[in-house]
């Protein structure tokens, strides 16, 4: 396993990562739905391994239930919005039957009009935020441009969820001595400051301890 | 001047055809002796004032093809008409990409709403549809990378993507094929984006790239003197062509882009021998915000 990755699975505490960053999406839905008036927002995760989009996080309509659902990267507006890199506002969805059955049959609720955004990280297309049923009647560029910066928010959110993942597996996946050392790291960042301080110089101690053995 | 005629056209066409014992039109343009200069005279002269009527007026699109490199499009459509020619591509046994017949339309909606805006702005253009879209995430700046050298080889008049990939890896060979449409007369029509993320091809100088206005009118379009993004066309709220023969409502550059590239269409159909460069010049002189005369 690469130092870095080992590095970054102690130093994120791996257990507790995952609920932090849940919760920085789930803000970012809530904040997103608000400012918009809207009656839903939701960000998916583009998972490139099925090539599917899942439900991140949700707020409002389908929050109790969404999460985790999954549908194909490919289709769909949030499916066009991944492939083409390019946001989209579509309203009047109510006049299309078939993709208010298809939607429905998914997810429960069948939005009249929506807006979605691609999720990028560098090169990487990470998800896609949507925003569906906004208050206003109109839309104007200025909202495009207000998603555009949710958006980053959003991605920067995602890429750190994906991160702290990817540290639990690997962590998981050493197995042994790593797992120990991420326990003992978790552990020790719980501590109060005090004793955390004196569980600390211990450490640093016993590391002395074992590099003065392995270079006799 | 007035514009010219098809016919003249058609003689300088016939010019290239001459027999071998023509070694003037042999020689390839590298360099420009002085007693050659009448190879090079332009084949008509632009007027003094370079106007909307000159560039557009009465045009319709006609003779010109226009391909949208997409997710298919819905022929038949009543907003889209014929389709002239639709191909796919798709990953073949060794996991190539191959392109067939497609016989599909469109799996997503995305090409039949750019079919339909530039079927609006230009009636009796030609349409072709190259499908590169809606097989997944997974492989596609592949497949896109291989429709858009596919439609460069097939000598399309424009093409039109709505779209862009933010793979680096792509990006020399993207730059590659839109520095080769340009110079085979393959106008290249891309969506920008406001990501804070690089992505192609839109911002290739050899490509015309298109953001939105709000203003409810499809042939009108602006020159953006702060490039990158280059022209802006019609982009929010607009009446676009839906799967199943419906109609929704939608924003976004993906829908400005086929506003230009109906534009471009009618240019090049009223002035055919317009190279890109040319063609992007007039455009700058017919945008709306007064880059010629009669703005």
């Amino acid at each position: 396993m690469p130092d870095d990755n080992l590095r970054a699975a102690v130093a994120a505490g791996v257990v507790g990562a995952e609920e932090a960053h849940r919760a920085l999406l789930q803000s970012i839905v809530e904040v997103a739905r608000a400012i918009f008036g809207a009656k839903a927002s939701s960000v998916f995760l583009l998972d490139t391994d099925t090539d599917e989009l899942v439900f991140e996080a949700v707020s409002g309509e389908g929050e109790d239930h969404l999460i985790g659902m999954r549908i194909p990267s490919g289709t769909g507006i949030a499916g066009w919005v991944v492939v083409t890199r390019q946001p989209l506002v579509v309203d009047d969805l109510h006049n299309d039957p078939r993709f208010a059955r298809s939607v429905a049959e998914r997810t429960g609720y069948v939005p009249n009009g929506l807006m979605a955004v691609p999720l990028l990280a560098e090169d990487r297309a990470l998800g896609v935020l949507q925003v569906l049923d906004r208050a206003s009647a109109g839309f104007s560029l200025e909202e495009m441009e207000l998603l555009g910066l949710f958006a980053n928010q959003a991605a920067i959110a995602l890429e750190l969820l994906q991160r702290a993942r990817r540290a639990a597996r690997a962590v998981a996946d050493a197995g042994g001595d790593v797992v120990a050392a991420a326990r003992l790291a978790t552990t020790l960042e719980a501590l109060p400051e005090e004793r955390r301080d004196a569980a600390s110089r211990l450490l640093v101690a016993l590391a002395d301890v074992l590099r003065a053995d392995t270079q006799t | 001047m007035a514009e010219p005629e098809p016919e003249q056209a058609k003689e300088e066409g016939k010019a290239e055809e001459r027999p071998p014992e023509e070694p003037k039109r042999k020689l390839p343009a590298w360099s420009l002796p002085s007693d050659a200069i009448d190879r090079i005279t332009m084949p008509f002269r632009w007027p003094d004032r370079v106007t909307r009527e000159w560039a557009l007026g009465g045009s319709t699109g006609k003779g010109i093809s226009v391909c949208v490199l997409d997710s298919g499009v819905e022929a038949g459509h009543p907003l889209v008409g014929d389709v002239q020619g639709a191909w796919a591509l798709v990953a073949g046994e060794d996991g190539e990409p191959t392109v067939v017949d497609d016989e599909e339309g469109d799996v997503a909606g995305h090409g039949t709403a750019c079919a339909g805006i530039i079927r609006a702005v230009a009636p009796e253009c030609d349409l072709y549809s190259v499908r590169v879209l809606g097989a997944g995430y997974t492989g596609s700046g592949k497949i896109l990378l291989a429709g858009l050298r596919w439609a460069v080889e097939r000598g399309f008049d424009v093409i039109n993507m709505s779209l862009s990939t933010t793979k680096r890896d792509f990006a020399s060979v993207l730059h590659e094929l839109a520095d080769a449409a340009y110079f085979r007369k393959t106008v290249l029509v891309a969506s920008a984006h406001n990501m804070p993320v690089e992505s192609y091809p839109w911002k290739f100088s050899s490509v015309i790239s298109v953001g939105s206005h709000d203003l409810p009118d499809g042939t009108l379009f602006f020159y953006n003197p702060d490039p990158p993004v280059e022209f802006f066309a019609r982009g929010v709220s607009i009446e676009i062509a839906w799967l199943g023969g419906s109609t929704i409502r939608a924003t976004g550059n993906s829908f400005a882009t086929p506003h230009m590239s109906a534009i471009c269409a009618l240019v090049r159909a009223k002035h055919p021998e317009l190279t890109p460069f040319q063609l992007k010049s007039v455009l700058y002189l017919i945008a709306s915000n007064g880059g010629g005369s009669d703005a």
